[in-house]
């Protein structure tokens, strides 16, 4: 019986099955680093918003704490966002003919509020509490990134679960003392630049992490229903 | 290939996202239900939320009988005093600036100098008067009622009256031991949090 396939037929048989792996191999690389890809995430991406703020110039330049605008951090999973009357409580005073000013003027004329763009948004399935985390040494800036030098807010992280978990596994990795959670300028502790807690001077994340993960009772809490209640 | 891509048109059709995006208000959130557009709602006139009936006059408005008092509603400790700076910090130095005299980044910035808190007026003034004024306040200074409770209104009137005396403290007023480090020449000065650069 004469042979129907040629002996070449083998290379492609062969050809297909490794191309097969590598071609799905691929495919899951080039997805996972889309989905990674600041282009999906959004990370770093400045949002259109009603007036430019700037929270260089606000925390950063004139120091103003993050608790002046942002009241419920402390008591509330919601930091809040402030309203107009916060706004205008400089703003009655100082920069009343900046022309960029003048929908928060409109806002507080009117009684209509400003409708801010959320830059850090969670989906609607997942439940997060801010209050805890500052509670126990976790910086503003640890999730908002280097706020107090961003002229105009972007988000710094991808905000997946992977990246929430990253903390929840080893919290020590980020823990800051808890005088220092409003600091938008904090840096974890390094030979040049130790940090000092309770009179001790610590030189590197790891043994400054080990100590206040003690003091503040730190959790590792990786339930599903932590987050998604 | 064909049934490839009707299976992964099938898969994608089950792609739904009821729950990421759920009916429901969080807060701040816009509402095309209420005429202001807003999910916030105020409460009804005359309801009193839970914890929130105000019926201590010395506590909620500063006076006794109508007359601003000089008494706190509660006995101030170290602990009040301790959150009461940090209060003073967070909502009063902008403008107050750390001393309490008045020359607070945003007055530098070209806000109406306030009176600093040293003056003989501010001295003699009843602490309900500081109550008061972060209540209600005045001239160029807005009500601070709903961004600091009245206890914390109170723990930062406390720290003014620690600011008015340790303005006019004399060095018999420190203790020995930490006398002798005020005379010594000042050390390498620390990091000060919170500051720019």
């Amino acid at each position: 019986m004469a042979q129907i396939f040629h002996r070449s037929s083998n290379m492609i048989a062969r050809f297909s099955i490794v191309g097969a792996v590598v071609f799905l191999g691929v495919l899951t690389f080039v997805l996972y680093e889309i989905a990674l890809s600041p282009w999906y995430t959004n990370e770093h991406a400045v949002l259109q918003q009603p007036v430019p703020f700037s929270h260089r110039h606000h925390a950063g330049e004139l120091g103003i704490d993050c608790r002046y605008c942002h009241v419920d951090v402390e008591k509330s999973w919601y930091a809040g966002v402030p309203p107009t009357q916060t706004c205008m409580t400089c703003h009655s005073q100082i920069w009343t003919n900046a022309q960029m000013l003048e929908p928060v003027r409109a806002s507080y004329r009117t009684n209509v509020s400003l409708q801010w763009n959320k830059v850090n948004e969670l989906p609607e399935f997942v439940y997060f509490n801010h209050s805890i985390h500052v509670a126990k040494g976790i910086g503003c800036t640890t999730c908002h990134g280097p706020i107090a030098t961003e002229p105009l807010t972007y988000k710094t992280g991808t905000l997946y679960m992977s990246w929430c978990l990253e903390c929840h596994r080893d919290p020590a990795k980020y823990v800051r003392p808890e005088s220092q959670v409003f600091n938008p300028f904090y840096q974890q502790p390094s030979y040049g630049a130790p940090v000092t807690f309770e009179g001790v001077k610590y030189t590197d994340q790891a043994s400054l992490g080990r100590v206040l993960v003690k003091k503040y009772d730190l959790q590792t809490y990786q339930y599903c229903s932590t987050c998604h209640r | 290939m064909a049934a490839c891509l009707a299976g992964l048109a099938l898969m994608l059709s089950g792609c739904r996202l009821d729950m990421h995006v759920q009916p429901k208000y969080l807060p701040d959130w816009p509402s095309k239900f209420f005429a202001d557009g807003r999910s916030n709602r105020p409460a009804v006139p005359g309801t009193v939320a839970r914890g929130e009936l105000r019926i201590d006059e010395l506590m909620y408005s500063g006076t006794e009988n109508g007359v601003l008092s000089n008494r706190f509603p509660f006995p101030i400790t170290r602990a009040d005093l301790e959150r009461g700076r940090e209060r003073y910090n967070i909502y009063c130095s902008p403008c107050h600036d750390y001393a309490g005299t008045g020359h607070g980044m945003i007055v530098q910035r070209g806000f109406p100098e306030p009176p600093s808190y040293m003056i003989p007026r501010l001295r003699q003034a009843p602490v309900g008067h500081f109550f008061q004024v972060m209540t209600n306040g005045i001239g160029a200074m807005y009500s601070y009622s709903s961004r600091v409770t009245p206890a914390d209104r109170w723990r930062i009137a406390a720290y003014i009256r620690v600011l008015q005396a340790s303005h006019n403290a004399k060095l018999q007023d420190v203790p020995d031991a930490e006398r002798q480090k005020l005379t010594q020449a000042p050390a390498a000065q620390g990091q000060t949090p919170g500051q720019a650069q």
